[in-house]
């Protein structure tokens, strides 16, 4: 309701156009591809690239649609809509995690080169900043890239990288300086190609199973010095930055996965007869699933405000911490209340609810955890 | 070639669940979610690949209000060229001949040599086609469901025949043809079309500009109105399978065994 506010006529016909290839080249294989435990994204990319999806904010000289913030969250709602996390979050790293970097500070080569057939959905991008030993604690990273001539020698690993197994390229952070404090690492775009690679393991998760998840392994790979995006020694304060494009589109994927959760559990509990009556006959089921419609209804308003101080060029980086946080407290809550209302069935891995279960944990996990929100948030107060 | 096609703004059955409004009138409209109706769709994709193929141009028509205007900007940016609106306070409540005869009108202010419509819309009463066809005098297929072209003024037609049988016709053009779905793979709109199509002006032609007379459609000119609307009860022989979706196709295959529908 009021959408209008907000959405012109061209922005619902973009919606209905992405909801119109969720519902007929994604939703009917989600099933398949959860099972399978990968989807295949160069596939998936390719259609969607030549539906124009996969660069809406991104300039028409790189292939994009050179369109405003709205536009990319209509993409990013309606890929909400998918029946798993696992999919929308494979997407989000093309169009948000792994190219925002590229984009704005990358050379005209890296543009055409690599941000180019990625918008195209010619290449599959991952984000590769995650290391065993370096989590939300970026600073902590030990892949190195060593300046060689042309080149720089990259050692080192990553893991829980999305799209890992299947990735084209990826956009690393590495440490170029032994140095301490923020200016020390480097933003690079790594072509899988190359030898020194390797996907050392695909690996088996709680959820988001459509999703291909891996550790990789950089032995003495050389990457051409013209792959380093930006400047050297900038790639942390660039991450960070990029960040915010990651941790905002969790927020509309947030509130639109459970919205789509509270209609499956509503839908559950009207046919479900105990003691007589259907269970939404129940007030404190009721009262529970109204609360959490009053907090999506903030959290949807929220991120509408987002856009509207995107629009006017200012920064969001507080406001859109706050979303995350909120975003993965909701879902925690959330989730783990509306299977509790599903009782016997809502345990069992054949109904959707256990999948949003399972797939909403990582909200407060990925992309910067929630301790890690709320001391950005702690911080920006002056705490 | 020339070619029009009729599209109608219908309730999206994918996004709806579509119940019986309480004074058993109509289905309830309140908050529904429209979209091109599907067989319509199909007709729009059939007709873009001929043109592609021989040449020409497609014009897609609907009969409705403002909101219309919504489906055939969909069309036209699926790759439709231009597109029209009929749109007047007398159209309102017409029945199947009635939009027909709205249709006749602005068939006859073009040049068209095929018109196409969907087999059915939303109603499914599926009458619109034959009866446009007969207005026009021209001839006329149904069920249509592959178009080749074997020169100018001939077109070879595929029916789908009842038990899944096949026909094949000739049929000379001018003619209108109603599309079944399956006929081709719709493709879907991407930004690219939506964008060139979000400013074009669409016409819009009323009855004045048409020469209907507005006793002729509308509620006035209805000799069919629906009396009632309702889900029926359900029948002594019926069985409605319940369970997951496996579950019911398990119960489904073990019921046709039994009844000797699979050996």
């Amino acid at each position: 309701m009021g959408s209008e506010i907000y959405f012109t006529k061209e922005h619902e016909m973009v919606r209905k156009a992405i909801r119109d290839f969720v519902n007929k080249e994604i939703n009917p294989y989600v099933d398949e591809w959860e099972e399978k435990g990968i989807a295949p994204l160069h596939e998936i990319f390719k259609k969607m690239g030549d539906l124009g999806f996969l660069g809406m904010r991104y300039d028409e000289k790189y292939g994009g649609e050179g369109l405003d913030y709205w536009y990319e969250l209509v993409l990013l709602e309606e890929i909400g809509h998918i029946r798993c996390g696992g999919i929308p979050m494979a997407i989000a790293v093309q169009t948000n995690m792994a190219t925002p970097a590229i984009n704005e500070f990358g050379s005209e080569y890296l543009k055409e080169k690599y941000m180019k057939p990625a918008i195209k959905g010619d290449m599959v991008a991952a984000i590769a900043v995650t290391e065993p030993d370096a989590g939300s604690d970026v600073a902590a990273i030990r892949t190195t890239a060593t300046k060689n001539g042309n080149h720089y020698i990259l050692n080192g690993s990553k893991t829980f990288i999305t799209n890992g197994t299947q990735a084209d390229f990826l956009t690393l952070l590495a440490r170029t300086s032994d140095n301490p404090g923020y200016h020390s690492f480097s933003l690079f775009v790594v072509p899988t190609k190359l030898p020194g690679f390797q996907v050392s393991k695909k690996l088996d998760k709680l959820g988001m199973r459509s999703s291909d998840t891996a550790e990789l392994y950089f032995d003495n790979m050389k990457i051409p010095a013209e792959n380093l995006i930006g400047i050297e020694g900038e790639g942390f304060i660039q991450q960070m930055q990029q960040f915010q494009h990651e941790r905002f589109a969790c927020m509309p994927m947030t509130y639109i996965g459970a919205k789509d959760m509270i209609e499956e559990t509503v839908k559950y509990l009207r046919g479900r007869i105990v003691f007589g009556k259907p269970l939404i006959t129940k007030q404190v089921l009721r009262h529970r699933l109204v609360k959490w419609l009053t907090e999506i209804e903030c959290l949807k308003q929220l991120t509408y405000h987002i856009v509207r101080m995107k629009m006017a060029g200012q920064d969001v980086s507080r406001e859109i911490s706050m979303g995350k946080l909120f975003s993965g407290n909701l879902l925690d809550e959330m989730a783990g209340g509306c299977l509790q209302m599903f009782g016997g069935m809502g345990f069992m891995n054949e109904m959707l609810i256990s999948r949003y279960y399972r797939d909403s944990k990582l909200i407060s996990i990925g992309g910067g955890a929630s301790e890690v929100m709320s001391d950005i948030l702690s911080k920006l107060e002056g705490f | 070639m020339e070619i029009l096609v009729c599209v109608k703004r219908v309730p999206d059955t994918s996004e709806n669940e579509i119940g019986v409004n309480s004074a058993g009138t109509d289905i309830d409209r309140d908050d529904l979610v429209y979209s091109v109706n599907e067989w319509d769709n199909y007709a729009v994709e059939e007709a873009i690949q001929i043109v592609d193929r021989v040449g020409g141009k497609v014009t897609v028509v609907a009969v409705g209000d403002s909101e219309s205007e919504e489906v055939l900007r969909r069309e036209m940016a699926m790759g439709a060229n231009d597109g029209l609106l009929l749109s007047d306070d007398s159209f309102g409540g017409s029945d199947g001949k009635g939009i027909a005869t709205i249709l006749k009108a602005a068939v006859k202010k073009g040049n068209y040599d095929l018109v196409l419509t969907g087999a059915q819309a939303d109603a499914g009463a599926g009458q619109v086609g034959g009866m446009l066809a007969a207005m026009l005098d021209q001839p006329y297929a149904s069920l249509v469901n592959s178009i080749e072209i074997i020169n100018d003024k001939t077109l070879k037609v595929g029916r789908e025949i009842e038990g899944g049988n096949q026909e094949m016709n000739e049929i000379q053009m001018p003619c209108v043809l109603s599309i079944q779905t399956g006929i081709n793979e719709p493709r879907y709109v991407g930004i690219r079309g939506i964008r060139k199509v979000a400013s074009v002006e669409i016409p819009v032609l009323g009855a004045l500009d048409l020469g209907v007379s507005s006793g002729s459609v509308g509620s006035a000119g209805a000799k069919v109105k629906v009396q009632d609307y309702f889900v029926p009860q359900l029948g002594k022989g019926a069985e409605i399978l319940e369970g997951s979706t496996e579950e019911i196709i398990d119960k489904l295959i073990e019921l046709l065994k039994v009844k000797g529908g699979l050996k």
